[in-house]
């Protein structure tokens, strides 16, 4: 009754949240694991790396700083393709877009699992 | 769903360039703002393959971290930082315009919500790079 | 000493005559008092009768002057000759809109979709007269008087890209006008607008580029309205997936 047959609410807030999440943690992260540690400003070491990811907390802080995000680009990216134009294909791109977004989530868990 | 438009003859029906988005700089910004995301969502890849070489042992992770060292590496970083530092700035003054906060009857003023997101910003920034950085 | 001038290009479009609108060049006298508009009626007068536009009341509230001045949505009689110096100004129709002639575009499309988010009071009984006004406090006016502002001039659908791709898209006015009503402490009409919102054709179909806030003439924020809008959809959703006896409102 609320939203008809429109799954948008779903994915809007899914890209919300994914949006809140990379603005305040990944600029960060970039920082740091991109350039700080690959140009040898500091360094973290494997083990201390390890410790850290095996703990369950940090693996759900990790889950949403990763998935999250996916489903911001997801739904940006659908909308840049539409915007330049690409109208006619406009079932395909999103099903492609939230389809690799959910792989990538999907992928998320699989590695966390692992570690 | 979407019908597709009756176009009435005699009209001129005007038909937008997929090249709109260099006609003025307000569109331009736009576009790069909505491609921040590629470059935030690759990144993250980036962060996940080297999750996934984690428990293959401290050889494993050693040889990747090496490829990041790579100049090709260091210029994705560099440019995906200024992408993501973008979209932190203009995702945080946006937040003014869609988050209405109430104090009681009165409105706060965007403003104030926009200067508080930028200050738990700060201070998320500061405590995650103590707990990347310490030990 | 001779008369300063201006050169105006004007688009002209002759239906039945022209595949494709073409461009006109006009000379006429700068004055530093003189609109867009000003201009425009002097051609019409002096130069060329056939010239076809809108406009009324000359100062900034009828909304029927919208115009692309060097590509940007105006209201012609807001636009002064003096800031574009030393010109020549490009005048065209608004952007993304059926044009019938010269510079009037087809206003059906936005006149419909106006009409569909219901832009008045809707009540679920109606209160007799004799029974008084609808009493609203100074808070609850603050609450949309920004979005009240609107003159239906269009400028922010020629500003829209979205509604330039896909013409189906609600589009700027008339969702900050449903947003509006929505606000209204007087009004009880959410439910039925909601629908028209949360089509996908409707706030999902923006893509917070903005612009439309940036030409309004009356300092609307339609953006705002979308977004807001958005969230209020969203939580909508949320809440009536969490608890399937309904949302709020």
């Amino acid at each position: 009754m609320l939203t008809r047959k429109t799954s948008e609410p779903f994915w809007w807030l899914l890209f919300a949240a994914g949006g809140m999440v990379a603005a305040l943690l990944v600029p960060v992260h970039l920082l740091v694991q991109g350039l700080a540690v690959p140009l040898g400003w500091t360094s973290i070491s494997h083990a201390r790396m390890l410790a850290l990811a095996a703990q369950p907390l940090v693996k759900l802080y990790l889950f949403a700083l990763i998935a999250l995000p996916l489903y911001h680009w997801a739904h940006r990216f659908r909308f840049i393709l539409e915007d330049l134009g690409l109208r006619g294909l406009r079932t395909p791109i999103a099903l492609l877009s939230y389809g690799a977004a959910v792989l990538g989530t999907v992928a998320t868990l699989w590695v966390l699992w692992r570690i | 769903m979407t019908v597709p438009r009756v176009e009435r003859p005699g009209l001129y029906y005007p038909k937008l360039p997929a090249t709109w988005w260099l006609r003025n700089a307000n569109y331009f910004r736009f576009m790069l703002r909505e491609l921040s995301s590629v470059f935030i969502a690759l990144f993250l890849v980036v962060f996940l393959i080297q999750l996934h070489r984690l428990p293959q042992g401290p050889g494993a992770y050693a040889a990747y971290l090496e490829t990041l060292r790579a100049p090709g590496w260091i210029i994705f970083h560099v440019l995906a930082l200024a992408f993501a530092l973008y979209h932190s700035v203009t995702w945080f003054n946006l937040t003014g315009v869609v988050q209405v906060v109430h104090l009681g009857e009165r409105q706060v003023p965007p403003r104030l919500v926009v200067g508080a997101s930028f200050a738990l910003w700060a201070v998320v920034s500061v405590v995650l790079l103590w707990f990347l950085l310490r030990g | 000493m001779t008369e300063e001038t201006m050169t105006l290009e004007v688009t002209r479009y002759r239906p039945g005559h022209d595949r494709e609108p073409r461009t006109e060049s006009f000379t006429v006298p700068y004055r530093k008092d003189w609109v867009v508009l000003d201009a425009l009626n002097h051609i019409k007068d002096r130069i060329d009768g056939t010239l076809s536009y809108r406009w009324s009341c000359r100062m900034g509230v009828c909304g029927s002057c919208g115009m692309m001045v060097n590509g940007v949505p105006k209201l012609t009689c807001a636009a002064f000759l003096r800031d574009y110096r030393p010109g020549p100004i490009r005048v065209g129709p608004l952007a993304n809109f059926p044009v019938i002639r010269d510079l009037v575009i087809a206003l059906d499309d936005f006149m419909e979709k106006l009409r569909r988010v219901k832009p008045w009071i809707i009540r679920a009984v109606e209160k007799p007269v004799a029974d008084g006004e609808y009493l609203q406090t100074p808070a609850q006016l603050d609450a949309y008087k920004q979005f009240s502002m609107c003159i239906n001039c269009m400028l922010c659908y020629a500003a829209c890209p979205v509604y330039g791709l896909e013409p189906a898209f609600v589009g700027p006015a008339a969702i900050a006008l449903a947003y509006r009503y929505n606000l209204d402490s007087r009004d009880e009409g959410y439910r039925l607008r909601e629908p028209v919102l949360s089509e996908a054709v409707g706030v999902w179909e923006c893509t917070f580029v903005g612009e439309c806030s940036v030409v309004c003439p009356k300092g609307v924020d339609p953006a705002a309205a979308i977004q807001r809008s958005k969230l209020a959809g969203a939580t909508d959703w949320l809440l009536s997936m969490i608890m399937p006896w309904g949302g709020r409102r």
